[in-house]
């Protein structure tokens, strides 16, 4: 079995979490179709924003070289990192000059992707997510396991559990509200005491060289205007040529993500505050390789909104850890490929290709299409599992010929009504594994045609 | 030197050029905003008040939050508690409770709110609050994202937010729960007259 299979077992394992987190993200995709009902020309704005990412694509690296100059002229230092290595390296520099030990950050998912928690913990920084899906994960020591509701796969009897044992709260309380309460008490500790704060980026304006960052929770914020260092962390693909693209791309961020009209707050950072100092770091890390892939480079559109993990369904029937990447589901699963073809090679297989990730992406990548695109990548360059490989190869004999193919027909009919149910569902036959194989017709279709219809001609 | 490089893949990498669409002008002019902006502003547990509805702002407001100890008032007409100019650390501002700042264009789809750091003093104030009042005018509303955006300017001040409704987190469980790490609340009194 493959890597996301076995994960995706474990997930399965306990049905009732299963059955609560599939409906939990339904749930989410339904407020998403409820939001975009409101708008009339949704689809008109997906086409606008999916068109204005192609030109960012196009012209990404005037548009970088812009957002730059301008950055530094509003007084911003701006940095570039070719990989994550580069990226922490960077981060930990202006730390160092300011003597930091502690640190807090809002929600990014490149930092996730550079490990920069364990890299600034080992140097002996304190780093405290301040989200509070990803507080709780990394009190929990464990990933992320959505890129928009990080701790997604928890109950909140467990988040209790832990708030307890890490936050002193009342033994057994597991009250969603009395939790907030505390992490809020606790987490204003961290802000007031945070020398410096580091927050993803959402948007990147070429035309006036500064920074959006969307949150619910405030936390962003909290940390970027108490802190006297700022730093924003983002990939190369955040940049939007002007400010009234944003227009287009609030509108559909938050109503894509979890149904709201917008996020609670939505910040514009542009230059640094009174005596503080500001930082922007742009990271490369893979995303070049990605654009030069003709087939691929439109995953770099992606706004990371998260609403193809909410509707996929195997994304909700085997939780965000099952991908074993920061970026989880349909987007993961195009991205990872580009990234280590062989490490990742289960995950664009990890798909029905049923196109509901495609139905709902903000701008319009055609995410199955790509899956189905990396399957053969993978199989080309002679990734697939030996088993696979082996019934792909009998299989494509088998239906090389028609009278071949209504042979092995008649033979598998007749070995299906006639072999016993353990032979069957042997090991070997994972199509057997847990269900039992349909009931066999008694003809083929081409059978029963000739015999009903051909004289109707 | 890692700058030069990126450009130089990103140059042999990128797609042929396409050009940037026209953004089409997607509101209705003759539809009210302010029926449309106190809707969607109740979407996130928003208090909307008309400004008619209130005898003295000074006293109602003092009203709305009886317990609240230090009142940062950056309207002229409000009495403020607390001299925001004599604070130079924003950490001083860790125990306000309540802050009464101008808004500057209100968007109607989704209760959104434009203020910047000229409105607020010092950047932090909206988020450290207890409870965040803000004050706009009814000829300040505006139906969508676009006329927000063309509205403003971004770059005006060193720091601008579109505010929504008080601070939010759905993260345990999915359970809605107010008063995740900024405000506890958001009231906004709206001036009318267009």
């Amino acid at each position: 079995m493959s890597k996301h299979a076995i994960k995706a077992a474990e997930f399965i394992d306990n049905e009732e979490r299963m059955k609560w987190h599939d409906a939990a993200l339904w749930l989410v995709r339904s407020k998403r179709d409820n939001a975009t009902h409101g708008i009339p020309e949704w689809e008109q704005l997906r086409s606008t924003a999916s068109q204005i990412k192609d030109n960012v694509l196009s012209h990404l690296d005037q548009y970088l070289e812009e957002f730059e100059a301008k950055a530094t002229k509003n007084g911003v230092q701006v940095h570039w990192a070719t990989d994550a290595t580069e990226h922490n390296r960077i981060v930990q520099k202006i730390l160092a000059k300011h003597q930091v030990k502690r640190i807090v950050k809002s929600k990014s998912m490149l930092t996730e992707e550079c490990h920069l928690n364990a890299f600034l913990t080992e140097k002996g920084i304190e780093v405290v997510d301040t989200d509070l899906g990803e507080r709780i994960i990394q009190l929990k020591e464990e990933p992320p396991s959505h890129i928009v509701m990080p701790a997604i796969h928890l109950k909140k009897e467990e988040i209790g559990e832990l708030f307890h044992e890490k936050l002193n709260t009342k033994k057994g309380a597991s009250d969603p509200k009395y939790l907030t309460e505390s992490a809020r008490q606790h987490l204003r500790q961290k802000f007031l005491n945070a020398q410096a704060a580091l927050t993803g980026v959402n948007f990147a304006i070429a035309e006036t060289g500064g920074v959006v960052v969307c949150t619910n929770e405030g936390n962003a914020d909290m940390g970027v205007h108490l802190a006297p260092v700022q730093i924003h962390s983002m990939g190369i693909e955040k940049v939007i040529p002007k400010a009234e693209h944003l227009g287009v791309f609030t509108r559909l961020l938050a109503r894509s993500a979890t149904g709201q009209p917008v996020t609670i707050y939505t910040s514009h950072h542009h230059r640094p505050k009174p005596g503080g100092e500001m930082h922007i770091i742009i990271v490369d890390n893979g995303r070049t390789a990605q654009l030069a892939r003709e087939d691929f480079r439109n995953s770099l559109k992606c706004i990371r909104c998260g609403a193809c993990m909410n509707t996929c369904p195997i994304y909700r029937r085997s939780g965000g850890h099952s991908y074993g990447y920061t970026v989880p589901g349909p987007i993961g699963s195009i991205l990872t490929p580009g990234i280590d073809l062989k490490k990742y090679s289960d995950l664009p297989f990890a798909s029905t290709l049923c196109g509901s990730c495609s139905d709902v992406c903000p701008v319009k990548i055609n995410i199955h299409e790509q899956l189905y695109k990396w399957r053969q990548v993978i199989a080309e360059e002679g990734h697939l599992p030996p088993a696979k490989k082996q019934s792909m190869k009998l299989a494509s004999w088998v239906l090389a010929k028609p009278g071949r193919y209504q042979f092995f027909g008649r033979m598998a009919r007749r070995a299906l009504r006639v072999l016993p149910k353990g032979i069957i569902n042997n090991p070997l036959n994972t199509w057997g594994k847990d269900r039992d194989l349909p009931e066999p017709p008694k003809q083929s279709f081409q059978e029963w045609y000739q015999k009903n219809r051909k004289n109707d001609e | 030197m890692s700058k030069k490089n990126i450009l130089a893949r990103i140059q042999q990498a990128k797609p042929a050029a396409t050009p940037l669409p026209e953004i089409p002008k997607f509101h209705k002019d003759h539809l009210d905003p302010l029926g449309t902006f106190i809707n969607n502003s109740g979407l996130f547990g928003t208090q909307v008040i008309l400004r008619s509805e209130l005898k003295n702002m000074n006293e109602d407001i003092h009203m709305l939050f009886p317990e609240a100890q230090q009142i940062a008032s950056l309207l002229p007409s409000i009495k403020s508690t607390v001299d925001l100019n004599a604070i130079k650390d924003p950490h001083d501002l860790v125990s306000v409770d309540v802050a009464i700042i101008k808004g500057q264009v209100g968007v109607a789809e989704n209760g959104a709110i434009w203020i910047t750091e000229k409105d607020c003093g010092h950047r932090v104030l909206p988020f450290i609050t207890q409870h965040l009042i803000i004050c706009l005018k009814q000829s300040d509303l505006v139906h969508n994202m676009h006329q927000a955006y063309a509205k403003i300017q971004i770059d005006d001040t060193g720091f601008g937010l579109f505010v929504a409704g008080p601070s939010k987190t759905a993260d345990i469980e999915q359970s809605l729960v107010i008063g995740a790490q900024g405000a506890r609340s958001l009231t906004v009194i709206i001036e009318e007259g267009t």
